[in-house]
């Protein structure tokens, strides 16, 4: 065991170091001379995490030990794995990057994720713990026929984590490409090898250390820069706003952003709007069904649900969600300096260049504070915030695999299979083969999705964990007639409708919309192009350099439109073979949602279920004092 | 009314209905889970924490709501500013961070005061008669 997981760790290190050809590609974020930085830095947190592998590896040996860490984990700890599980590339650098470009929409963006915390702590942290044991489909079996909702639930449990692992895998491989400039290939394949050692030999040990390791690194990062970015403002909050908003770049992004109607407006007046709502957020409906799936969702992850095993009792439950909401809600609070202190610093125009999403905005930011691109400090600031980046995405997908790989070997094999007959090493063995197959299946459907659109699969994975999990898990804990029939029919119409409706949602490409939007861009580039390169030839120096940017920018538009339609060529409909959505809401969740519950209620009312009755009693009693409740583990 | 009334000893626990006993943990000794779901003391427990929780639920999901509504419904609202250039709409959003960590601090702070208080107390009543 140990010579293996030495193996894999000297093979993670080589796919990383002593393989220059695969990263012979330049175009990232890190200029090439300091890319060895990035690699120092990040082979620190490799050592760091593999040698709390190496220790966690001795310890694994039972299921309670590889599915739960034998219970051991203190709440404090606890909170920080659930922050590090949570605080996903995502959230890292995607909301720093939604203020940079859209100020004030990005910051509200970002009130949901916490605000979902508040279901966590009051309906489903402490009583999962008091009734669970290793799984969503243990809680559900509780009262209910054990091997019907343990199939529903590991499907279910797998479905969301594929969804959720797949948006992971494919960003992170993006991304990386984007800040380091490694093959999209390799980085997938690395996250995905690297993932795979903690979760094979060290199981939720091994990759709640990785969670809490990656976790303070990305506070502490944060911290760092926007100490920097606010203290030349005396941290003082009107003197940085005043700032923001007396920007140059920011009055022009808004600008660019709203029109029209900004030729009317003083240049505070377009700096003030960036700290206003609606540049980014159009549509309130779609925003409460995205608000709903994520209050609703988070509950349901099987992978955060999976965090609450992991403690002695249920009120280390209730203490890690304290230090989880502390953690996650100072961490969104700061990411609104982040934001705005890129787009003053870097500006919108700089960060989109390089990513579209605004991905790019807090690790442009930490360039720009270290001393600029061209200076040893401002790459090795980069270096910190791309290994912390890539970090984050390992430390995710652990926590998936480990929760997909669970439903597999715990539910479908013990549970159902053997019957729940299997000997403790048979199921440890079960669940490493499990996690096995879930890596291979990541890293395949990595590596198959590359260049797909995979930004809604996060929201999807969230929709199905509100429609499907969280409706049955709710009242199987609080209605005393849910049963079986119930939970089947609510999880299956919950889900199939949360994923029937994205499908027919404007989420999907639609050929002759894509040819609609950008025909005119490529139409109109030579053109634009010829105007400013006329500008260019009697624009004096200062002028010269800003026009010679708006060209490359024209050029690369009109190349990137050029592409989107090219990738649709002789397509005219969608993947499901539709011209246009059915379905106009981009989040499914306000529909989605209420039929999940309809569908256990009206599935518990029409057939009635002696035992899931019966069985209430022990149930709620047990919920509530954590009488016969999963003990901590010798080791 | 002392919970030990209410339980039957375990020696007779057999006489309740055998499909209510399996436990998908099998233990030596198994209480009468209807019987302490009948004590007035869990009875009293059990509705009291589920008011307070449903209740916090309810006003923190209205209160987030409120957030993309007014943002959407009105906005001229969100621009009134209050100090330099923050406006309403920023502190609202801040407001929904503090509303959050204070929902979590009255319930764990009732949490660890009251319910683990009353949940032991029956937890422990239960253990004694078993033993």
């Amino acid at each position: 065991m140990t010579s293996l997981s030495t193996k894999l760790a000297g093979l993670a290190t080589l796919l990383l170091f002593a393989a220059p050809e695969a990263f012979a590609q330049a175009a990232g974020a890190v200029a090439p001379e300091f890319r060895w930085l990035t690699f120092v830095v990040f082979g620190a947190i490799i050592a760091m995490t593999m040698y709390v592998t190496y220790l966690a590896a001795r310890r694994v040996s039972n299921a309670s030990q590889f599915y739960a860490a034998g219970r051991s984990v203190t709440g404090v700890q606890n909170g920080w794995a659930i922050a590090g599980d949570y605080l996903s590339a995502a959230s890292f650098l995607g909301i720093a990057g939604l203020i940079s470009l859209y100020g004030y929409d990005g910051f509200m963006y970002s009130v949901g994720w916490l605000v979902a915390y508040i279901t966590v702590l009051l309906l489903i942290a402490e009583p999962c713990r008091n009734i669970g044991k290793y799984t969503l489909g243990d809680i559900l079996a509780f009262r209910n026929d054990p091997k019907k909702t343990k199939t529903v639930a590991a499907i279910s449990t797998i479905t969301v984590s594929i969804f959720y692992l797949t948006a992971q895998m494919v960003g992170g491989g993006v991304l990386v490409k984007t800040l380091i400039g490694i093959d999209y290939e390799v980085s997938v394949i690395a996250v995905g090898v690297l993932m795979l050692a903690y979760v094979v030999f060290g199981g939720m040990v091994a990759t709640t250390w990785v969670q809490i390791i990656k976790a303070v690194l990305l506070v502490t990062a944060s911290l760092l820069l926007v100490f920097f970015t606010w203290m030349p403002y005396g941290f003082s909050l009107p003197g940085f706003l005043e700032a923001a908003i007396s920007d140059p770049k920011i009055q022009a992004q808004v600008a660019k952003l709203i029109g029209d109607p900004a030729t009317n407006m003083s240049l505070t007046e377009l700096g003030q709007r960036f700290l206003e709502p609606g540049l980014y957020l159009k549509n309130p409906i779609d925003q409460i069904s995205l608000g709903l799936a994520l209050v609703l969702g988070t509950a349901g992850m099987p992978h955060i649900l999976m965090r609450f095993f992991t403690v002695p009792t249920a009120k280390d439950a209730r203490v890690s969600v304290i230090w989880a909401m502390a953690i996650i809600g100072g961490f969104y609070v700061l990411t609104l300096f982040l934001g705005l202190g890129a787009a003053m610093n870097v500006g919108a125009a700089k960060i989109s260049a390089i990513d579209a999403g605004g991905n790019m905005a807090a690790p442009l930011l930490a360039q720009y504070i270290g001393g600029g691109a061209e200076s040893m400090l401002g790459n090795l600031f980069l270096a910190f915030v791309a290994a912390v980046a890539f970090a984050t995405i390992v430390a995710v997908v652990a926590g998936l695999v480990l929760a997909s790989a669970s439903a597999m070997s715990h539910d479908i094999w013990v549970g159902v299979v053997k019957g729940e007959s299997a000997t403790p090493e048979q199921e440890v063995r079960a669940a490493r083969i499990s996690s096995v197959i879930v890596g291979i299946v990541a890293i395949g459907i990595g590596i198959a999705a590359k260049g797909q659109n995979v930004a809604h699969l996060v929201a999807l994975a969230f929709a199905v964990a509100a429609s499907s999990n969280l409706p049955a898990v709710l009242l199987t804990l609080y209605w005393k007639k849910c049963n079986t029939k119930g939970v089947v029919l609510g999880m299956t119409l919950g889900a199939g409708t949360a994923i029937g409706l994205v499908l027919v949602s404007p989420n999907m490409t639609y050929p002759n919309a894509v040819r609609a939007a950008n025909e005119p861009i490529v139409a109109a580039a030579p053109a634009k192009i010829e105007g400013l390169q006329a500008q260019l030839a009697l624009a004096d120096a200062a002028k010269q350099t800003e026009l010679t940017a708006a060209i490359a920018k024209a050029e690369a538009d009109a190349k990137a439109a050029q592409a989107k339609i090219d990738a649709v060529a002789g397509q005219t409909t969608s993947m499901v073979g539709l011209s246009a959505p059915l379905f106009t809401l981009k989040n499914p969740g306000i529909i989605s949602i209420p039929l999940g519950f309809l569908g256990v209620i009206l599935g518990s009312l029409l057939l009635r279920e002696r035992r899931s009755e019966e069985m209430w009693d022990e149930l709620y009693v047990r919920q509530h004092t954590a009488l016969h409740a999963e003990g901590a583990t010798a080791h | 009314m002392a919970l030990s009334a209410t339980l039957p000893k375990p020696a007779t626990a057999s006489a309740a209905p055998p499909a209510a006993k399996p436990s998908p943990v099998p233990r030596a000794a198994t209480p009468d889970w209807s019987a302490i779901a009948r004590d007035p003391r869990f009875v009293d427990l059990a509705t009291r924490k589920n008011r307070f929780l449903f209740g916090l639920m309810a006003i923190s999901i209205v209160y987030y709501f409120l957030l993309p509504i007014g943002a959407a419904y009105f906005p001229e609202l969100f621009k009134i500013k209050v100090w330099g250039p923050l406006n309403f709409g920023l502190v609202f959003a801040f407001s929904e961070f503090l509303v959050a960590w204070g929902i979590a601090f009255i319930y764990t702070r009732r949490a660890n005061d009251e319910f683990d208080r009353l949940s032991a107390e029956i937890r422990n009543d239960v253990m004694e008669r078993l033993s």
